[in-house]
């Protein structure tokens, strides 16, 4: 999620950098291509207006025109504004001071309300929790069964009556807590239109006979225009806490969550990235900024590489790969580590300058690395050494041996041959010009 | 097709009043003045209708308003109502009148996560069994927990067999299955539902492909319609997940899920217009009945909040 809008905003910026001096019309020009790109991010049309408005009086203002560097001012302005628009620090689950905590799930139908349910108990039980499902969607056919069956797959109860209302599960659940001492009631509720009265009603009622101690609002992150009015319409009737942003694992550009933001105040609080069980994620507003703007994550690969990555191993092989003694057993313990920073797609996306690359990521899937490791894995050790020997028998074995193809295992090596002709021109540029060069790749066979 | 925008009507008036006046205030009864182009930017880019759409309606609006020099605001909205029809023209024969076709027609369902496509299908066997057709369903999201139960339940109502297998099963097995009974029980018509799956996770959508494959080797032309459920409060993301479903199978149609007034669906119209492929239906409800052939004049009315249409 949000790269495209990255990649957007950073065509509009570039466009002011190969000016020198500023005139009013270079600024709104700049200003009109964030706009489109604002809209084509399904940014809120009135949150638009009020952001470029904001935008173009601080920076047609006279002292950024006339100051020395009025592009890179301008640019300032905008990434100013759309930090304030995204809300500054991450807000957390809240636990009462009296347990059970009450959390209730609510949103439009398909939003990923009962997935998420799952994925939050998970979440909680990993950090020490006793959470208590509790199915009070009567109303989807097998809701209640799809909520039982990832409660078995993560081993959480789910309570459920047969026959009971809404209002009486979420109350009878909160008994059945106290018996089985559980400290968090995660109430997943029916998926609703927010202009559905009766529906609207009967939360209502749910939260006045079991009061949330949050009340978490659904939003499908490919969620355009509506999003803000279905937030504002759930807000007007439950006390909501706070949003969570699901399936941005697709390539939608966010706007939602940008507009949710600032039209309702509402933060959010959580976003889901997948399809497993374990695909949820507290969110980092001011890091999702900077992702947006285009410079990365760092911190966020950072502190995910410290915590997965073997240091020792990792040491060693930036040495040998500054020697330019990289081989394929090189590059196989290499990606082994990568392997374990999660996904590829998720790890590239924090990397700055990344955002450019996006038709790639598509590409990138872990499957592909699978087959490239299988590969390396029939290869043997001297093999891996000294890729030359490998004549046509060798490279058939090795295809039949990991499942592949020759012509599969051709073009590793070849794009292998590549990547070592890259590290051979890193290591010669490494004290001449700034900038990163491309980074090698691991090869991509055809899935 | 009065049902849907009756139905519409009942239970849902509070919010759709509201939005009906705002636009009746800013058009009806004035006389037309260019400020007014930014009202109507609005409306447009409320509805999801996207930047290049938007651009390339009032582009046309334009010429149109300079050629005939309008007076009443009301006659430049007709203009753009127009203008959106006809951007939703399509020649293609009504996919529902099995008509001639070798029996059994297959159906295919794709789409996103949570779009409605287990109760499309529902609603699908619902309306075609109504009309005669004997139909079966096929069950081949094996992914999601209990999707099967779901199918089950929505078969149950509309009094239709479904073929299905265990969680974790291949679906392209219960897809071929399905098209192979079908065969044998001399079906009208089978429905396929598959797993949603986001259009950029590139194994999943070879897998789609795989699925449509093998029900051609069941039976040889199948699956004759390959539909895409797009929810209606999707924003320009649709477009992507449109691009990227008919890159991995030849989808023939849009069923837009979910239409209820405040959500419009414009992307959809965005989405035809850019890829050419037809909206065919429109899902408003949760009941079996709840599916209707798709108007254009209805629904670019109900973009652009005109009043003539009882809404």
């Amino acid at each position: 999620m949000f790269e495209s809008l990255a990649e957007k905003l950073d065509g509009a910026f570039r466009k002011l950098r190969r000016k020198g001096v500023l005139s009013e019309a270079d600024v709104r020009e700049a200003v009109r291509e964030v706009r489109l790109a604002l809209l084509e991010a399904d940014v809120n049309y009135k949150v638009v207006k009020d952001f470029l408005t904001r935008v173009e009086t601080r920076a047609v203002g006279q002292e950024i025109l006339s100051s020395l560097t009025p592009d890179q001012e301008v640019v300032r302005v905008v990434r100013d504004e759309l930090a304030t628009l995204m809300g500054g620090q991450p807000a957390r689950i809240s636990m009462a001071s009296n347990p059970p905590t009450v959390i209730y799930l609510v949103g439009l139908q398909g939003a990923g309300k009962t997935t998420t349910a799952a994925k939050l108990a998970l979440m909680l039980k990993r950090q020490g929790r006793q959470p208590l499902l509790v199915a009070a969607d009567i109303y989807r056919p097998a809701a209640v069964q799809q909520l039982s069956t990832l409660g078995a797959q993560i081993d959480v109860p789910v309570h459920y009556l047969q026959g009971q209302s809404p209002v009486a599960l979420a109350e009878s659940g909160m008994l059945r807590s106290r018996q089985l001492a559980r400290d968090v009631v995660i109430i997943d509720t029916a998926g609703r239109l927010h202009v559905d009265e009766t529906l609207m009603a009967e939360l209502e009622a749910m939260e006045k006979q079991v009061p949330g101690h949050e009340t978490l609002l659904a939003v499908d992150a490919m969620t355009g225009q509506d999003a803000v009015r279905v937030t504002e319409s759930f807000a007007a009737r439950l006390p909501l806490t706070g949003v969570i942003l699901t399936k941005i694992d697709g390539d939608a550009r966010g706007g939602a969550a940008l507009s949710i933001r600032a039209v309702t105040g509402l933060a959010i609080k959580l976003v889901t990235t997948g399809e497993k069980l374990d695909a949820i994620e507290a969110f980092q507003p001011d890091r999702t900024a900077q992702r947006i703007l285009g410079m990365g994550d760092v911190m966020s690969l950072i502190e995910k590489a410290e915590a997965t990555l073997d240091r020792d191993a990792t040491e060693n092989l930036a040495k040998r790969m500054e020697k330019g003694d990289f081989s394929l057993e090189e590059f196989r313990s290499m990606l082994q580590q990568v392997k374990r920073l999660g996904p590829l797609s998720k790890v590239m996306e924090m990397i700055p300058g990344m955002g450019g690359l996006g038709k790639l990521k598509n590409q990138v899937d872990d499957k592909s690395l699978v087959r490239v490791e299988a590969i390396l894995s029939s290869m043997t050790a001297a093999e891996r050494r000294r890729p030359q020997i490998l004549d046509g028998s060798r490279r058939l074995r090795i295809a039949r041996g990991s499942g592949t193809s020759v012509r599969e295992v051709n073009r590793l090596l070849k794009q292998f041959q590549e990547m070592q002709k890259m590290m051979r021109q890193m290591k010669g540029m490494r004290k001449g010009r700034k900038g990163m060069p491309k980074l090698p790749f691991p090869p991509m066979p055809e899935g | 097709m009065p049902g849907l925008w009756e139905r519409l009507r009942t239970g849902l008036t509070k919010t759709r009043q509201g939005l009906g006046d705002k636009i009746l205030s800013a058009f009806s009864g004035r006389q037309w003045d260019d400020d007014l182009w930014e009202s109507l930017e609005e409306i447009l880019y409320e509805a999801d209708l996207g930047v290049s759409t938007v651009e390339y309606l009032l582009s046309q609006a334009r010429v149109m308003v300079r050629q005939r020099r309008p007076k009443a605001a009301d006659e430049v909205v007709s203009m753009l109502h127009l203008i959106m029809v006809e951007a939703l023209a399509s020649s293609s024969p009504d996919p529902s009148q099995l008509g001639e076709l070798e029996r059994p027609v297959v159906w295919m369902l794709v789409g996103v996560n949570g779009t409605g496509k287990t109760t499309t299908v529902g609603k699908l066997a619902a309306m075609m069994q109504r009309r005669g057709h004997q139909v079966i369903l096929g069950a081949a999201d094996t992914f999601r927990a209990a999707a099967t139960e779901q199918l089950l339940v929505w078969s149950d109502r509309a009094h239709v067999p479904v073929i299905s297998q265990a969680i974790g099963a291949d679906s392209a097995a219960v897809a071929f299955d399905t098209v192979t009974a079908a065969v044998a029980r001399r079906a009208d018509l089978a429905i396929i539902d598959t797993a949603g799956r986001l259009h950029n996770k590139v194994q999943l959508m070879q897998e789609l492909a795989k699925i449509y494959r093998v029900m051609g080797k069941a039976h040889s032309g199948a699956p004759h319609e390959v539909w895409l459920v797009l929810d209606a409060t999707t924003g320009q993301n649709g477009l992507a997940q449109a691009a990227s479903f008919m890159e991995a199978v030849p989808v023939s149609g849009i069923i837009l899920t979910k239409l209820d007034g405040t959500a419009k669906g414009g992307v959809a119209l965005a989405i035809a217009r850019s890829l050419n492929v037809p909206i065919r239906y429109v899902g408003v409800g949760e009941a079996l009945d709840d599916l209707m052939p798709f108007d254009p004049e209805s629904y670019v009315s109900a973009i652009l909040g005109e009043n003539r249409t009882p809404f």
